[in-house]
């Protein structure tokens, strides 16, 4: 099948702007422009069912629909911050076919009459970031961006701002104080985002992932039908799933939503490397809750609904592999100490959690754990939980919780040494 | 001083926002281009830019990793050691990378060359092991390959300091 997001896999130099034109390229945005009123744009979207593919995968047209009409400025952030660990989709999709991301972008702006559109890149996306400045100006030199779009009264530019190194500005609210030249944290809500008071320069403003804007050109020319028997009803649309860790062919794979693990692991990625049986499966990164790759997990479709059901969640669709030497407490703790590194600070629970947790593993993995120290890993991420002004504390929590519960007995073996007898003193408060 | 030499730079930073403030990234980018780091006195040169107060412009620059307010090796290289790259063989790389160049964890080499540190995921997964120098991007790395490419760091820097 052709791809829809990742074009260059079929036509190499979709990147450069004359390929792009000459395969439909901007044609969604014509269309929107001279066919569509802006609430007709949403309503397309809406009828698609397309889901943020940033990780919630809250409904992308329902999300545009939330901007009050009234509002005389408008914002479109493109959260192009991609760094949850095991996810590279978003920088092929900037890398490789911009022009698309470009457009998607543009049809969103216009779907809400945005005045401006800031694709917030990460900072180590600076070769890309650089090159994606060339290629905006291309779009603004043929009237796609800018001043009177396409000969209407619509006028919107496209800015690039560039972050510096934080998990955290991926982080909706904490993207926009980073880009008001705040520091990155996030914001108590409400106001949302799309809200008065609660966007950018407190105007109501959508944020939406790189690889939802991909989709939008094509959801535009072909129609939300069309779009909607790719996939599953819930789920419709093709997906980008990020593979990496032990897999024979690490890299992104476009496919609809609702196949299964077993296809997308053992089909298409080739398997497992050194004829090793897969052990677990972290379907969104280090941000999800860890699934030992039974064949029950193995044969259920990737679906939103359907990941959640096993006890984790799609998130962006990174998967990382571990096969049968891995050892869990390791990866446990490497992703916790990836989330100790990553908290803002702005929240007691995750910054502490996160920071008493990492000293827990350090002395699990130099042979010094005691039995306590596995009812601190199962409280710790509990108190984690739920109390958090952004999702960073939930997501901390999930390595955690996940493989102490799955894989207690590689914990076990960490356990070198009795309880200490003072410990049975301590208040509960305290354990 | 920036403001005289980058004049244009910085008219082009601040027209792209309504506010100022939102110029305060580029700018530290573009101080530390230029002096390598961000000393008290750049903090200071790039708060008043931005009409922010110095605290302001050094929360900033303490938040985010790819500022430093110290100064680094001419080649600052950060390889991730995240859970993904891990899986293939990056702890190794990187230990094997720190003994070559006989630095710790986190340090710059006695000639004053290059910084070695650890760095969280850099959405290059599939292309473990890699690393980012001064910001650009070296995948599928192994020793053979990065001690190719200090051989030519190195020479670049002596061309370099011969000009």
């Amino acid at each position: 099948m052709e791809h829809i997001l990742l074009r260059d896999l079929d036509i190499p130099d979709i990147w450069q702007f004359d390929t792009y034109m000459a395969n439909g390229g901007y044609d969604g945005l014509k269309k929107a422009v001279a066919d569509h009123t802006p609430d007709e744009v949403i309503q397309i979207v809406m009828d698609s069912n397309l889901r943020g593919r940033g990780g919630a995968g809250f409904p992308t047209g329902r999300k545009w629909s939330f901007i009050p009409k009234d509002a005389e400025i408008k914002y479109v952030t493109v959260n192009a911050d991609e760094s949850e660990p095991g996810t590279f989709k978003d920088r092929q999709l900037l890398e490789k076919n911009p022009h698309q991301v470009l457009e998607g972008s543009l049809i969103t702006a216009y779907a809400i009459q945005a005045t401006a559109v800031y694709i917030y890149c990460r900072g180590e996306f600076w070769d890309l970031a650089h090159e994606l400045e060339v290629r905006i100006e291309e779009a603004r030199a043929a009237n796609l961006l800018g001043e009177n779009i396409l000969g209407t009264d619509w006028s919107c530019d496209v800015h690039i701002h560039l972050g510096a190194g934080a998990y955290i500005c991926g982080e909706e609210s904490a993207l926009l104080n980073s880009l008001q030249g705040l520091l990155g944290q996030p914001r108590v809500r409400p106001p949302f985002p799309a809200q008065h008071g609660g966007g950018l320069y407190y105007q109501p403003t959508v944020v939406n992932n790189v690889e939802t804007l991909a989709n939008v050109p094509w959801i535009l020319l072909n129609g939300a039908e069309a779009y909607r028997s790719i996939g599953t009803p819930e789920s419709p649309g093709p997906k980008i799933f990020c593979m990496s860790g032990h897999v024979e062919k690490p890299g992104n794979y476009e496919l609809p939503l609702g196949i299964t693990f077993r296809e997308l692991i053992y089909e298409h990625a080739g398997g497992i490397p050194n004829g090793k049986e897969l052990k677990a499966i972290l379907p969104s990164g280090a941000s999800g809750p860890v699934l030992v790759a039974t064949d029950e997990v193995l044969d259920s479709p990737l679906t939103y609904e359907s990941v959640e059901a096993l006890g984790s969640t799609l998130g962006s669709a990174s998967f990382i592999l571990m096969d049968e030497d891995t050892d869990m407490v390791w990866a446990a703790a490497k992703m916790n100490h990836f989330f100790k590194h990553e908290s803002c600070g702005k929240c007691t629970p995750c910054r502490e959690g996160t920071f008493w947790l990492d000293r827990v593993y350090e002395r699990l993995l130099r042979g010094e754990g005691t039995a306590r120290d596995l009812t601190i890993l199962e409280n710790v991420p509990r108190q984690m939980q739920g109390v958090t002004l952004c999702a960073l504390g939930d997501f901390a929590a999930n390595p955690v919780l996940s493989t102490v519960t799955q894989f207690r007995a590689e914990y076990e073996r960490y356990i070198q040494s009795p309880e200490p007898a003072a410990a049975s003193n301590m208040p509960d408060a305290a354990r | 001083m920036l403001a005289e030499k980058y004049a244009d730079r910085i008219e082009k930073i601040f027209s792209k926002y309504p506010d100022k403030r939102s110029g305060i990234m580029d700018l530290l980018y573009l101080a530390q281009e230029e002096y390598g780091w961000l000393s008290e006195d750049t903090l200071r040169e790039v708060a008043a830019l931005c009409d922010v107060d110095p605290t302001q412009a050094h929360s900033i620059a303490g938040f985010y990793t790819m500022f430093s307010e110290k100064p680094k090796g001419t080649y600052w290289l950060q390889v991730c050691t995240d859970l993904p790259c891990a899986l293939r063989g990056a702890d190794q790389f990187y230990q094997e990378l720190c003994a070559y160049l006989d630095v710790d964890d986190g340090g710059t080499t006695s000639d004053g060359l290059f910084t070695v540190e650890q760095v969280m995921c850099l959405a290059a997964c599939d292309k473990a092991p890699m690393l980012q120098c001064n910001f650009h991007y070296y995948e599928n790395l192994d020793m053979d390959i990065i001690k190719g490419l200090i051989e030519q760091w190195r020479a670049q820097a002596q061309q370099e300091a011969a000009e």
